[in-house]
């Protein structure tokens, strides 16, 4: 294999990897605040959809990233509203969220089936930085989002352990009943939190539908919202790791499609999809038996509701 | 002290809501049913939004699933798998454990039945048949069996295992029919070879609808008598109900989750083996539609009781065929799976109302 | 009730459970609304509506639960949701002020490390140092002691006394006289409700505070004390537990009950009483010791042969341990005896016969039994649990108490089906709050205080002050009895 190629695998990697990124973010946001959103499949389909159905109306595909942003927002407050006001079971409303994004995208999408986005996201040379070596055009001649996307990571880094909201918001994830007792209203940051975890979802669908693909297809995303919360336990709930996870998981995904179309078949591409997947098993276990032992592990109240009553 | 839970105070009402000592099976029966309206209503208003008449849709749905012998079949064909897949995660649902795998214990259960079939073609149907029905079950078993040890063992969350090895099932599917098990003589499809005659359940009349449907019904009896009569039966019950008095009755828990995850994926992969070897007769890419995701709702939508599951999943099953049928009227095929989120999201609520009491209350008068 | 707190003193709170110690306090915590009264500070009348409002007036208390987040360090967990903490957290600031609390109030804590690391006193520190941090002029300390090696007490009750030499008021509930003596300059004791006494602690002794807590209308009835005891049905031979923080929770128990006899355990709620019932019936393992059962050897077995060896449970928490709410009663009545059902099928037939006979026979309550159970009250609850537990005639009964919440007439009733079981010749280990009821059905009283057994006194009205003493901690030799 030439560099030339490695190269190319890589900067596909990025590329691959940068929709896990987008959801596996949005669903560590989510989890760390307490609440297990299973709907990620579901908010990617409709921010997709949303996104490429802006993208062409207006002409502009940043637009169309804010409706995405807006439309997974608005699905994960759906489950906002069950799980939290009304206690329902967060697994099973996960999962609803999941069957009612796919069809509700499948609906709206209808008539955007075959149509070409007039503009999609650029590819935009940084000047300078996309000149390196290697490292240039592997991370600096990609699009507007994955830019982005490198920014938001060290700032949700930031966020997450420097600032007293990240702080509040580790709380209510390991022990809403302690940070209600310090006067922080789980209730409403907890909403706060699963709703920006949608609007993640939502804008990583949208970059599937106008950067990855790009254009509309019905369940484009493929079991890629189910590889995200994989990847939120693989990265243990860390921004930064679950860059790496994302480029990774993305990686295997870009490797088996040039390994195929170079006619190298030594492990069937299907081996290589099933590693995201048995890797995350694997560590799930582990993760459990040390948290048995030590404090490290999913956030102390995932999935709990919290009742005050029950003091 | 009350049992207040909350109270909402706007001039001079107040809402207030308090958890309910007894729940009246009045609504325990109604909220489903209501869900269900509520779900087709939302779903309508979509409908009208985008163009379309929606009793003109709903109205050829029901008559595609329900309006001829011909629909009646296929909405049966539909029914089978969703009935046995959704009788083996109401089975683990009911110890608590929430079993999202049946996809997966569905594929290696079609998988398995499959491998008889094609490694052994020439058996008697006598042997054949039992031996796939054996294989599916056995299959569909184990792989549920896998999360379970963990979650028994560790405390393993198998809510994201079985999930996880679902995707792994599917994709060992699509190893084996895209590459080493693909028919030479398919033109390049993701499927296998026919299987010989007698790896094909018996079909009723000039229907599709096949014997798969009397396991679903052997199994729904079988699992109620189990539940409701025997020693076993029970401690999955007290299990799923308190674990600590289950714990102070000497009950044995881990031995328990195995056991009762092991039989959940066997029934699933017994839907499996029954599509193969009913429908499909041969193993393929997308073998199954969904129907390990919709067994959840049909299981959860009839409160996990045996016979309710059939009825549900002869509803659900209308549903897709129905589905199918409006494809031809511009409506797309994915109104389907957005009812049945609807109707899982109205569940849900609406099971608020079973757990707690709203009322209002005016200003100076006593609740 | 009155209670009056001065700054500069540390003021212990006296009394029995129920006496009413938790809810004065959550009233001036905000938790709690007072009915009628007022609430003083410095002479101005203040409302308490939450929590927050208690802090913001200069009000801390360190409840029994810590309210701490284990992953997180101890700097973290005392910046969390303090009014002064910054949107970019200056956790060094906050580690500064931390240390020169520490200093200032002699509590030795490392503010880098994590809760999950620390020992249960150092984690009490912690929730000590947050109410200071904010502020806290008036420190309440709920059952402090509750979780602390008597190494740790007495580090307590160094910094408490700091801390009121600081100026501060400090509060500590607790229902212990040795600490009570040892660390408080004012005690005021809690009787049903009402403030009985407040007195100076260099003003009092334990006998008067005995007197004062458990009172003197005990009225005690020496029935006819029957029969002769049997066989040794259960024996404890230096038996040690855990409890479920690691603690310890039974330390070298010996003891040993006959058939035809009841044993009482007399004490304090917490003090291991629960680990012995849970110990004796298989629901926790030993760490010490040996436990026999008609001569053999059952220590550390499952619950499933203690069952089958002839040991009925009447649990604490019926419905949470004992019952299954949701199900029928006949659902019930099968939990201990579904085993000896031939076969795999349950009789179902003869179940509910055996149901309804139940029903018949102990006067429950019920609308049907085939209800969920959870509609019962109280007293149908407990009396359809003891007949259950009886009616496979049970060897060994141990009851973990037994009348707790139920009201007069149920308790006279669970209380003549514990006396008919002695007349069988079952042995009955009996563990209650209520030294009226040990002295009316036990044949003798082991007092339980700390995880040890004090001692074994007959159920004779004059020993009843020695009784008394013993559950608060005093030692044999000063109760002279």
């Amino acid at each position: 294999m030439t560099s030339d190629q490695i190269i190319a695998i890589l900067a596909a990697a990025i590329v691959a990897g940068t929709p896990l990124l987008y959801a596996a973010l949005g669903e560590i946001i989510t989890e760390r605040a307490g609440i297990i959103n299973l709907g990620v499949e579901g908010m990617m389909l409709v921010g997709a959809v949303s996104g490429f159905t802006v993208a062409v109306g207006t002409g502009n595909p940043w637009f169309g990233v804010m409706a995405a942003a807006a439309a997974g927002g608005a699905m994960a407050s759906i489950h906002a509203f069950l799980t939290i006001s009304l206690r329902a079971n967060q697994v099973v409303s996960g999962l609803a969220l999941t069957i009612f994004g796919t069809g509700l995208s499948g609906f709206l999408g209808k008539p955007m089936v075959g149509i070409v986005a007039p503009k999609t996201l650029a590819i935009i040379n940084v000047p300078a930085l996309s000149s390196i070596p290697w490292l240039g055009p592997i991370f600096f001649r990609q699009d507007g989002l994955v830019y982005l996307s490198y920014l938001i990571v060290p700032l949700l880094w930031f966020y997450f352990y420097r600032t007293r909201g990240g702080l509040n918001m580790r709380a209510i994830g390991e022990n809403p009943a302690a940070a209600d007792s310090v006067g922080i209203n789980v209730f409403l940051l907890r909403y706060a939190y699963t709703v920006i975890g949608g609007a993640f979802a939502g804008v990583a669908g949208a970059y599937l539908s106008l950067a990855y693909a790009p254009t509309w297809l019905e369940n484009m995303t493929a079991g890629r919202g189910w590889i995200a919360v994989a990847l939120v336990i693989f990265a243990m709930w860390d921004p930064v790791k679950a860059m790496l996870g994302s480029y990774l998981f993305g990686g295997i995904d870009a490797m088996g499609f040039r390994l195929q179309a170079m006619g190298i078949n030594v492990i069937s591409p299907f081996f290589l999809k099933m590693l995201p997947y048995i890797f995350t098993v694997i560590v799930l276990i582990i993760a459990t038996r040390q948290s048995l032992k030590k404090h490290i592990g999913a956030p102390g109240s995932l999935g709990l509701p919290y009742d005050r009553e029950e003091r | 002290m009350s049992n207040k839970q909350a109270e909402l105070r706007s001039g001079k009402l107040t809402l207030t809501w308090e958890k309910r000592q007894l729940s009246s099976p009045w609504l325990s029966a109604a909220i489903p049913i209501f869900s269900v309206f509520m779900a087709l209503f939302l779903s309508g208003a979509f409908l009208a939004l985008t163009g379309f008449n929606p009793l003109e849709i709903y109205g050829a749905m029901l008559d595609g699933a329900f309006g001829s012998a011909y629909g009646i079949s296929e909405t049966l064909v539909k029914a089978i798998p969703l009935a046995l897949a959704g009788l083996g995660v109401a089975l683990a649902f009911r110890m608590l454990l929430w079993n999202i795998g049946a996809e997966g214990q569905f594929y290696m259960g079609a998988f398995a039945a499959s491998w008889v079939a094609l490694t052994f073609p020439d058996l008697p149907t006598q042997i054949m048949l039992p031996a796939m029905f054996l294989a599916g079950a056995l299959a569909g078993g184990v792989w549920a069996l896998i999360p379970a040890i963990p979650r028994a063992v560790l405390g393993v969350n198998e809510t994201i295992t079985t999930l996880m090895l679902n995707y792994v099932a599917i994709l060992w599917v699509d190893y084996l029919v895209y590459g080493p098990w693909r028919d030479p003589a398919g033109f390049n499809f993701p499927l296998t070879a026919p299987f010989s005659a007698a790896a094909h359940l018996p079909t009723y009349g000039a229907t599709r609808v096949h014997f798969g449907l009397v396991f679903a019904l052997i199994g729904a009896v079988i699992i109620y008598i189990v539940l409701q009569r025997t020693k076993w039966g029970y401690e999955i019950r007290v299990i799923g109900e308190n674990q600590t008095a289950a714990r102070y009755a000497g009950m044995s828990i881990s031995k328990n989750i195995m056991l009762v995850m092991f039989l959940s994926g066997g029934f699933a992969g017994l839907a499996g083996m029954s599509e193969v070897s009913g429908i499909t007769h041969r193993l393929q890419h997308g073998i199954s539609s969904g129907y390990g995701y919709t067994a959840i709702i049909v299981a959860w939508l009839s409160k996990l009781n045996p016979f309710t599951i059939i009825a549900v999943a002869f509803l659900l099953g209308g549903l897709l065929v129905g589905g199918y049928n409006t494809q031809t009227m511009g409506v797309p095929s994915a109104t389907v799976s957005m009812i049945q989120g609807a109707i899982l999201f109205f569940l849900l609520g609406g099971e608020l109302l079973t757990r707690y009491r709203i009322y209002f209350t005016r200003k100076g008068e006593n609740s | 009730m009155d209670f009056i707190a001065k700054c500069g003193e540390v003021h212990a709170l006296l009394g029995e459970n129920g006496a009413g110690k938790s809810t004065l306090m959550s009233a001036l915590t905000g938790l709690y609304r007072p009915d009628s009264g007022e609430i003083r500070l410095r002479d101005k009348t203040i409302e308490l509506k939450s929590p927050r409002d208690a802090i913001e007036h200069g009000i801390g208390m360190v409840h029994q639960h810590f309210k701490l987040v284990k992953p997180f360090t101890v700097t973290e967990n005392i910046a969390l949701g303090a009014s002064t903490t910054p949107f970019l957290l200056n956790l060094d600031k906050v580690e500064a002020e931390i240390v020169s609390l520490a200093e200032k109030y002699g509590l030795k804590v490392d503010p880098r490390a994590k809760i999950w690391q620390l020992s249960v006193g150092e984690q009490q520190r912690v929730e000590i140092i947050k109410m200071l941090y904010r502020g806290a002029e008036i420190l309440i300390l709920d059952e402090p002691t509750a979780v602390l090696t008597p190494q740790e007490v007495d580090d307590l009750f160094e910094t408490l006394r700091q801390m009121a030499n600081a100026g501060c008021a400090v509060i500590f509930i607790t229902h212990k006289f040795r600490e009570v003596m040892a660390g408080s300059d004012t005690i005021t004791v809690l009787r049903n409700g009402q403030n009985v006494a407040t007195v100076k602690t260099s003003e009092t002794d334990q006998n008067k505070l005995a007197q004062l807590m458990v009172g003197r209308e005990m009225t005690a009835k020496s029935l006819e004390k029957k029969g002769q005891p049997g066989e040794v049905v259960l024996k404890l031979d230096k038996v040690e537990a855990f409890n479920d923080k690691g603690l310890p929770a039974l330390q070298c128990i010996s003891t040993e009950i006959r058939a035809g006899e009841i044993l009482g355990i007399a004490g304090v709620a917490g003090n291991g009483q629960r680990e012995l019932a849970e110990v004796v019936t298989g629901l926790r393992e030993t760490s010490g010791g040996k436990i026999m059962i008609s001569g053999k050897d059952y220590t550390d077995r499952s619950p499933k042969e203690f069952i089958s060896a002839g040991v009925a449970h009447v649990p604490e928490d019926r419905l949470g341990t004992g019952l299954v709410p949701n199900l029928t009663a006949v659902d019930n009545i099968l939990l201990k005896d579904y085993r000896n059902h031939q076969g795999y099928f349950l009789d179902l037939k003869e179940s509910r016969k055996l149901a309804e006979k139940m029903v018949e026979d102990f006067q429950i309550k019920l609308s049907s039994i085939d209800d969920p159970i959870k509609l019962m009250s109280g007293g149908n609850l407990q009396k359809m649990l003891l007949a259950r537990e009886f009616h496979s005639e049970p060897k060994l009964i141990v009851a973990v108490y037994p009348v707790r919440g139920l009201d007069i007439g149920a308790t006279r009733a669970v209380r003549q089906l514990l006396l008919e079981q002695r007349e069988q010749g079952a042995a009955i280990l009996l563990i209650s709050e209520d030294l009226d009821e040990l002295m009316e059905l036990a044949d003798k009283i082991a007092v339980m205080y700390e995880g040890e057994i004090m001692d074994i006194l007959p159920p004779t009205y004059d020993n009843l002050e020695a009784i008394g003493l013993l559950m608060a901690g005093s030692k044999c030799e000063e109760v002279g009895a």
